[in-house]
């Protein structure tokens, strides 16, 4: 208000003359040093607007002007004028709670975006080639190696099993399609002490934790050697012994819930941090926004990992938020954020690397946002090139591919050949089919865990609805699937 | 959402409140501040209102647990209500916090806490405010051992909220949405109708390994004052209890809805109708047997409550009631109970299930 008056005097002539007062607060620059606030009063009235004008150029008074205040000119203080051409330069502040806070005369809004866009760190180009006087963590390699072929097994498994739902022998699946490098980079940056709180699209998490090709396969037949005991959907994985919570299919619930496992952590002095994943659609969430502040406020080592893949469903990112991605929102909550190109396994795993160090030492949350491609569907329940172009999906599926950069750059270091992908793939196959075999003989959990877990103790509705279930079993075996023990 | 106008209001009402529908039965003093309901009456317990018992059994609950932790909206300096008082001073404010002002945070934290094995009290200033956690609620904590094949829970989770009218509460201070929480498998819901019974249920139900909400009638934090054991002890979950023994009809409610029904026992009593009051504590699981048991001997059912009667827990309790005793009852079930309506400011005394609204069900059912 302040400045646009000041530059348009007539208009606030015309103003103050309409409406009869005319008010002004400015602070000024003291010549006591001091800051203050100064209200000063000048009758400018209808009758005698002229004679009282106030002279709106530089060095000029700053008042505080009403009709009321016409015979109290004894008491008007002259204030130096403010120099209102630094923009920058804040002289005044005042204590408010957070800091202080400068002021400036100057109306200024905070632009919508940056002028760029946040850049996003990558250590290896596209062909593999690490990039001259990048940030890089030398990895070993034996990591490296390892790394590369978990990245191979993971899009294996999903190949191999995305075959099996096509074929009708499970019900559902999921894709990591050119999230590889995410999947696996990041966690193998972790410690196994490290709480894992996934959203659904990171079972590589869980294969470089040790969980087998057998207890993938096990869940996603649902039979009695699935921990979660056949009661969710294909994907829906979690071991307490791998400290990696069980997915859930609602979207960033998991976000608020992993400020409270990374606060326990905090209050029992662990070396340790928590990781939390989560989609680009998912930061529109609610439980996005609640996780976060969270976790900022309390101050909690817990790294929240954004995998911006472009399309929730069907919905991209354009539909999603006017934002530069999820990067950016780190600051308004008050935590250190980093944009990574998801496709490059070396800069994912030197970032979380990094982050978890920070989150650890310093207690407190890191955002990363890895920038990726989703090159699969969302589903099996789902066909993308409904709503996107087929040769989007293949740029990102051969010149992007995480797979095909990282494995250039091991061979180039010779830590990989051609004789060790074929026996890798060869081998890695041979498990999957034999897994898939062995988990369709195996029988599905017995009826009884129906009821089991609902609560601690089987409470007496649920006995007496058991029991009747297991009558109407009696009565009509045919109308229930016959490989459910009973 | 915090409300700090309410909580205003609702200290300079309970000084001179006066109740013409709810006397409190359990009231052996008039209410009044904190330390006049800290009357020393004899060793071992104090006559106290029901504030300050839910206060003893965080305070409990913090000694007793150093792996507990109490967190809500304005917690910190002891709650709107004053339910979290002398707590941060006492166990320090890394055990008892202020959250940011976000309901599915601080359940979805909670859950958090709770899953590595943290006993997470947490506190949501209103039960009219609880639905932003919904989903953490339903989806979350209520599925959090099923889902796992029991590898993780919750159990230690805890959500308080106060519950229900308070005289000018209008929309937003005075609902009770126990109903909505009574339809998810794997939470328990829980009201204590007195001082007595808030301190031993919720130290039950913060020590329960199933996550619980357990609301809390806000209209007796200042109002109901009851002779309360010092000492830690807990009361049965999923045990309703006959307050009031009767052979004509089965009167069944929970919290502050029992005081009013009291009245209409009262009442009735007088034209010689004798009544048997039960107060359900659990709403689930519930105790269906002592209700049942009830009913076979007294023939008539009457359930009250003050959230809308569609779709309210009074419905479940009816229609199991019926499957269970259908040749039993003389007449059919009566629901008295809150009106279908938005909880209304100034018709509030007309939407409330009054004691002679209930009074007008018991002789109609026993007349039938």
């Amino acid at each position: 208000m302040a400045i646009w008056i000041s530059k348009s005097p007539s208009i606030s002539i015309s103003l103050a003359t309409k409406i009869n007062f005319f008010t002004r607060i400015l602070h000024g620059r003291s010549p006591s040093s001091q800051p203050s606030i100064y209200l000063t009063t000048r009758g400018i009235g209808l009758g005698n607007s002229s004679e009282s004008r106030p002279a709106f150029s530089k060095n000029s008074e700053i008042f505080h002007t009403s009709r009321r205040f016409e015979s109290t000119k004894a008491q008007e203080r002259t204030c130096l004028h403010l120099d209102e051409g630094d923009d920058d330069e804040i002289t005044q502040a005042f204590d408010f709670p957070g800091g202080r806070v400068g002021y400036t005369s100057q109306m200024k809004f905070l632009p919508d975006s940056p002028d760029k866009r946040i850049p996003c760190y990558r250590v290896l180009d596209d062909d593999g080639c690490p990039i001259a006087g990048g940030t890089i963590v030398q990895a070993s390699k034996e990591l490296a190696v390892k790394i590369y072929s978990d990245m191979v097994t993971l899009h294996m498994m999903d190949t191999i099993f995305y075959e099996a739902q096509r074929q009708g022998r499970i019900s559902f699946y999921l894709t990591s399609f050119g999230e590889e490098a995410i999947n696996i980079a990041s966690a193998a940056a972790l410690a196994p002490e490290d709480v894992v709180l996934p959203q659904y699209r990171e079972p590589g998490v869980l294969l470089w934790r040790g969980f087998t090709l057998q207890e993938f396969t096990n869940q996603l037949f649902g039979n009695k050697a699935d921990y979660g005991k056949g009661r969710q959907m294909p994907i829906h994985y979690g071991t307490m012994k791998h400290n990696y919570f069980t997915v859930s299919s609602p979207i960033a619930t998991q976000i608020p819930q992993a400020a409270g496992v990374a606060y326990s952590l905090k209050m029992d002095k662990k070396d340790a941090c928590v990781i939390t994943y989560i989609g680009d659609g998912g930061t529109s969430e609610g439980d996005f926004h609640a996780g976060l502040n969270f976790a900022a406020v309390m101050e909690v080592p817990v790294i929240f990992f954004c995998r911006n893949n472009g399309w929730a469903i069907s919905t991209p990112v354009t539909e999603q938020f006017r934002s530069d991605g999820t990067v950016v929102k780190g600051q308004a909550y008050g935590i250190r954020a980093i944009r990574v190109d998801g496709n490059d396994a070396l800069a994912v795993y030197n970032s979380v690397r990094a982050a978890r160090e920070m989150a650890i030492n310093e207690q407190k949350p890191i955002l990363i946002e890895a920038l990726t491609y989703r090159v699969g569907h969302h589903s099996t329940s789902d066909d993308s090139t409904k709503y996107r172009q087929v040769n989007e999906i293949e740029l990102w599926k051969t010149a992007r591919n995480p797979i095909a950069r990282f494995r250039k750059w091991v061979q180039r270091n010779g830590w990989w050949s051609e004789e060790d992908e074929s026996e890798h793939r060869g081998n890695i196959r041979k498990q999957l089919l034999q897994a898939i075999q062995v988990a369709d003989r195996t029988e599905k959990p017995a009826i009884s865990d129906l009821f089991s877990d609902v609560y601690h103790e089987k409470p007496l509705n649920l006995h007496e609805q058991e029991r009747s279930l297991k009558e109407s079993i009696g009565r009509y075996p045919k109308d229930y699937p016959t490989d459910v023990p009973v | 959402m915090a409300d700090r106008f309410l909580k205003k209001i609702v200290r300079l009402r309970s000084q001179n409140y006066t109740c013409s529908r709810r006397t409190m039965r359990f009231s052996t003093t008039a209410a009044g501040t904190e330390e006049k309901c800290l009357q020393q009456t004899q060793s071992g317990s104090k006559s106290v209102n029901l504030f300050t018992a839910i206060n003893q059994a965080l305070h409990v609950a913090l000694e007793t647990d150093p792996r507990s932790y109490v967190f809500g909206e304005d917690v910190s300096f002891g709650g709107v209500f004053r339910c979290t008082t002398g707590l941060a001073d006492r166990f320090g404010r890394h055990r008892v916090f202020n959250t940011p002002l976000c309901e599915q945070g601080i359940v979805g934290f909670g859950i958090g806490l709770a899953a590595m094995g943290n006993r997470a009290i947490a506190e949501i200033q209103f039960a009219d405010y609880i639905f932003p956690a919904f989903d953490q609620i339903v989806n979350e904590a209520a599925k959090f051992r099923y889902r796992s094949g029991n590898q993780f829970n919750c159990g230690g989770l805890t959500i308080r909220a106060p519950y229900g009218a308070v005289g000018h509460g209008g929309h937003y201070h005075s609902q009770s949405p126990e109903a909505f929480f009574c339809h998810v498998p794997g939470i328990k819901v829980v009201i204590p109708r007195s001082p007595q019974q808030a301190k031993g249920l919720l130290l039950s139900c913060i020590r329960d390994p199933n996550p619980i909400v357990f609301f809390e009638p806000k209209w007796l934090y200042r109002l109901a004052v009851e002779e309360v054991p010092e000492n830690d002890y807990m009361l049965p979950l999923s045990e309703a209890e006959v307050i009031r023994e009767g052979s004509d009809i089965t009167l069944v409610g929970w919290g502050a809805q029992l005081s009013v029904m009291e009245q209409a026992c009262s009442e009735a009593e007088k034209g010689g109708i004798s009544c048997e009051l039960i107060d359900l504590k659990t709403l689930i699981p519930w105790d269906k047997e002592t209700v049942e048991a009830s009913v076979r001997k007294t023939g008539r059912l009457l359930v009250s409550h003050e959230a809308p009667i569609t779709g309210g827990f009074g419905a479940e309790i009816s229609a199991s009631i019926v499957e269970r005793c259908f040749l039993r009852l003389e007449a059919p079930v009566a629901r008295v109970c809150g009106l279908d309506t938005p909880f209304p400011l100034v018709f509030e005394p007309f939407y409330m299930p009054t004691k002679n609204k209930i009074l007008d069900a018991i002789k109609s059912t026993v007349n039938y």
